[in-house]
């Protein structure tokens, strides 16, 4: 069975149709995951960096991401509970909480968003892609539910390249494992053609995603690139790569973003459309969830917009160049895994932020430093100076985690926040050299 | 000229100890043109490197007794320490003479830490070196045939020289008759640890790290034959095997520690490069693709790698526990470790259905403060002959 496809009413296109479609293909992919064990559907799980959603669909597998459902837990204010959970069984305080808060929702009767259970995936599909975390992860959960584990090795770019050997291995993988397994999972043969199809979806949808991300260059900028760019990306980083949903949610998110910027409008923000645009930032590291409003909030009630993140490219880096190709299907597939952000090198990772600046014309950088996460977190004291030096541009440094709410603090994160915002007017006002 | 246990004990504490890395900087010194290339945990294929006339060099942070004061400016604090002390060496000069630098494939932070190797030492060659997790030879096999003729090639660029395949496989019967004497004392240890107590072996391998193989081959040779003649006395101790330090490095009072709180570590996971390719690694046909066979299907298990039989899971503690006599075994993690902390659950669980007990606490390399780790090391001995008196 394929999923249902969900069309927005034409009356809000031009309000927040992107929004609407959003809330509707969420609910309506949940419900499809907590219905596959009475519609029959199999369910594979995987990862976001690294999501090979046009495949899955190759073998009408639904895809289910748990560190979507960890956010989500995370959004609900659920994770904390889940994290103890599976820290009094067992798991160590000092790891990923992406982990223990699947884990620990799990141990509670895996409810999902919607109020069901979420069903056992009938594979594991270990795209192992920019973290090191995710090895370990898929290890439990296969200790847990028992079933096949393919196994997707991303090798690390960590000269710069990509080289024929990384692309030959991991179209190896694809040919000789990931794909036959795939079949005998799911009973459907392999269809190339049919991935092509998708691939070609896919590539409309990054155009899209491609142009509003870029859109943060205007003045204002229409778009918070962090905290909206979170929305932005669940689509095409989710279950929905290579579908018409995700093809029209970007044409209306598009048709949106392209209204604000003919009416010199700001992101929207959750009290309504932002004020003047005071700062314009460009962010590294992912958010915190825990108290997503409250932190976001801290942003845009002192006018500081970003403009672009490094987070929004944790699902594939489409502004530098890349689009899945349906010529060359699994080499594009392979090209996708290894280039996400978390998969580059430090030196590329710094390249980027400063390009970001840039080219964003940002006033500076902000690093939010995740507890959880040492693929993002390790190494990026040495990127926050090296990119105030290549920039001349300020950078802060905060520190907060993803799941859990007991490393958010949130009086020190906004004391450092406006401190910056005070750093960022010395540097405009000429003080900064003396500062 | 035969030395005792004690001078040969001494003379590897005090390469331990020696944060400049004197012996090796004598050993480049000692003839123009010599090149050192450092390592860091956990395996790297040292006989490329010495194939390529080069002295490879264990770098295992800096252990308790280097003061780290530029490290920290590098890393918050959940991060493990082996990185930052790491920084410290390089940006304090002490690993000056290094004339290349190679990241193994173990988790984030070391991967990370060799893209800022290449920004804070930009005019010395550094790697960071990937390692196949899948194990067919036809895929993971020829991957790494694939990153290892790439190390070959910068090697010789670096060396000025070709490296021939006689050279490799000379080199592979060098590491191969390391391999076994570090067998060997492994195998003494486990069946009278008192002759052979752990910290002195620890020492004894890790000197393995700093000096040439042939050297070192010299001197485990020595040990063993010095300790074999040594009539030491029993301890009532319990055997243990402990597991989870084979990246950053316990301190040496820590294993003394265990020691002292009644435990005889029959088994262990430090510096599992000395031990990492299990058996010998054949020296007839095609050097790279022996050592690429050898690491697909006959090397250690750990953390930092994947298992992909559900079954197999875990089943080399088992092992190690059976193999060595062990009573129980001791899981001792760096903090902020993610290969070793995510895996201890599912190992804990493998030694439940065994029925093999363990405790878990955590260190870093610097930890100073031994006396809890003595009392629940002591504890956990205690215990072990209640339940075996039983």
């Amino acid at each position: 069975m394929k999923p249902s496809i969900v069309k927005a009413k034409p009356a809000d296109v031009l309000k927040d149709a992107s929004m609407i479609k959003q809330k509707e293909m969420m609910a309506a992919h949940y419900e499809r995951l907590t219905n596959a064990p009475e519609t029959g559907e199999k369910v594979a799980s995987t990862f976001v960096p690294g999501n090979l959603n046009e495949l899955l669909m190759c073998f009408d597998l639904v895809n289910n991401l748990p560190e979507v459902n960890a956010i989500q837990s995370g959004l609900r204010k659920q994770s904390g509970q889940y994290i103890m959970e599976a820290e009094r069984a067992g798991h160590s305080e000092d790891v990923c909480t992406y982990v223990k808060s699947d884990i620990g929702m799990m141990m509670k009767g895996n409810i999902g968003p919607n109020g069901k259970e979420l069903p056992k995936p009938d594979v594991l599909l270990l795209s192992y892609t920019g973290c090191f975390t995710f090895l370990k992860w898929f290890e439990l959960l296969r200790e847990q539910y028992k079933c096949p584990t393919i196994f997707l090795q991303t090798p690390y770019m960590a000269d710069g390249k990509v080289t024929p050997n990384m692309i030959q291995y991991m179209v190896e993988q694809f040919k000789e494992t990931v794909i036959p397994t795939l079949e005998e999972v799911s009973g459907v043969k392999f269809d190339i053609d049919r991935l092509r199809e998708y691939l070609k979806k896919s590539a409309q949808a990054e155009d899209d995603l491609v142009y509003i991300l870029e859109t943060g260059k205007n003045k204002p900028s229409p778009i918070d690139a962090y905290f909206g760019g979170i929305y932005y990306i669940g689509p095409i980083f989710g279950a929905f790569r290579g579908t018409d949903d995700a093809i029209d949610y970007y044409r209306f998110l598009r048709e949106e973003v392209d209204e604000r910027i003919q009416k010199g409008l700001g992101p929207v923000t959750p009290d309504g459309p932002m004020d003047e645009e005071k700062y314009r930032l460009v962010v590294e590291g992912p958010p915190n969830y825990t108290s997503f409003r409250q932190f976001w909030k801290m942003f845009y009630d002192e006018g500081a917009t970003v403009v672009a993140s490094s987070y929004t490219k944790v699902g594939g880096t489409y502004d530098y160049g890349f689009r899945h190709d349906p010529d060359r299907p699994l080499e594009s597939l392979a090209e996708y895994c290894l280039g996400v952000y978390t998969n580059r090198s430090l030196p590329m990772r710094i390249d980027m932020l400063s390009d970001y600046i840039n080219e964003y014309e940002a006033d500076g950088l902000l690093i939010n430093s995740i507890k959880s996460c040492n693929s993002f977190s390790a190494g990026q004291l040495l990127i926050m100076r090296e990119v105030e030096k290549r920039t001349g541009k300020p950078a802060a440094f905060i520190e907060t985690d993803l799941v859990d709410p007991r490393y958010f603090s949130a009086a020190n994160v906004k004391n450092r926040l406006e401190s910056y915002f005070q750093m960022v007017e010395q540097k405009r006002s000429g003080k900064g050299a003396a500062a | 000229m035969t030395q005792s246990t004690s001078e040969i004990v001494a003379r590897c504490e005090a390469l331990y100890e020696d944060l400049s890395f004197t012996a090796a900087r004598e050993w480049k010194a000692a003839k123009e043109g010599r090149k050192v290339i450092g390592y860091m945990p956990v395996y790297v294929p040292r006989e490329l490197i010495h194939a390529a006339g080069m002295l490879p060099l264990g770098i295992m942070g800096g252990g308790d007794n280097l003061e780290v004061v530029h490290g920290d400016a590098y890393y918050q604090s959940y991060i493990c320490r082996i990185p930052r002390s790491t920084i410290e060496l390089g940006i304090s000069g002490r690993l000056d003479f290094v004339d290349g630098m190679l990241f193994p494939s173990i988790c984030d932070v070391i991967r990370n830490l060799s893209g800022m190797w290449k920004m804070l030492f930009p005019d010395t060659y550094s790697k960071y070196f990937d390692v196949p997790q899948t194990y067919k030879d036809e895929i993971g096999g020829t991957f790494y045939i694939g990153e290892m003729r790439e190390l070959l090639r910068d090697l010789e660029q670096i060396a000025g020289h070709k490296i021939s395949d006689d050279e490799i496989r000379n080199s592979i019967t060098v590491y191969n008759a390391n391999r076994e004497l570090v067998k060997e004392l492994y195998t003494l240890r486990a069946q009278v640890p008192w002759q052979a107590p752990a910290s002195e072996a620890y020492l004894v391998i890790r000197a393995g790290l700093v000096l040439p193989v042939e050297e070192h081959n010299v001197l485990l040779r020595q040990y063993i034959d010095a300790v074999k003649a040594e009539d030491r006395p029993i301890k009532d101790n319990s055997k243990v095997v402990v597991t989870g330090m084979f990246c950053e490095q316990p301190p040496l009072n820590l294993i003394k520690s265990l020691e002292l709180s009644g435990c005889y570590v029959v088994d262990d996971d430090f510096m599992l490069v000395s031990r990492w390719l299990i058996g010998d690694v054949p020296t007839e046909g095609d050097p790279v693709y022996n050592l690429s066979q050898a690491f697909l299907h006959h090397s250690m298990s750990t953390a930092a790698k994947y298992e992909p039989n559900q079954e197999e899971k875990g089943q080399f503690l088992v092992r190690a526990v059976k193999e060595s006599g062990a009573e129980g075994v001791i899981f001792a993690s760096t903090s902020f470790c993610d290969p070793a902390l995510l895996d201890r659950p599912m190992l804990q669980n493998v030694l439940k259905e065994a029925d093999v007990p363990f405790i878990a606490f955590k260190y870093a390399e610097n930890s100073g403060q031994m006396q809890p780790i003595r009392e629940q090391a002591g504890t956990f001995v205690d215990s072990i002959k209640l339940w075996s008196a039983a």
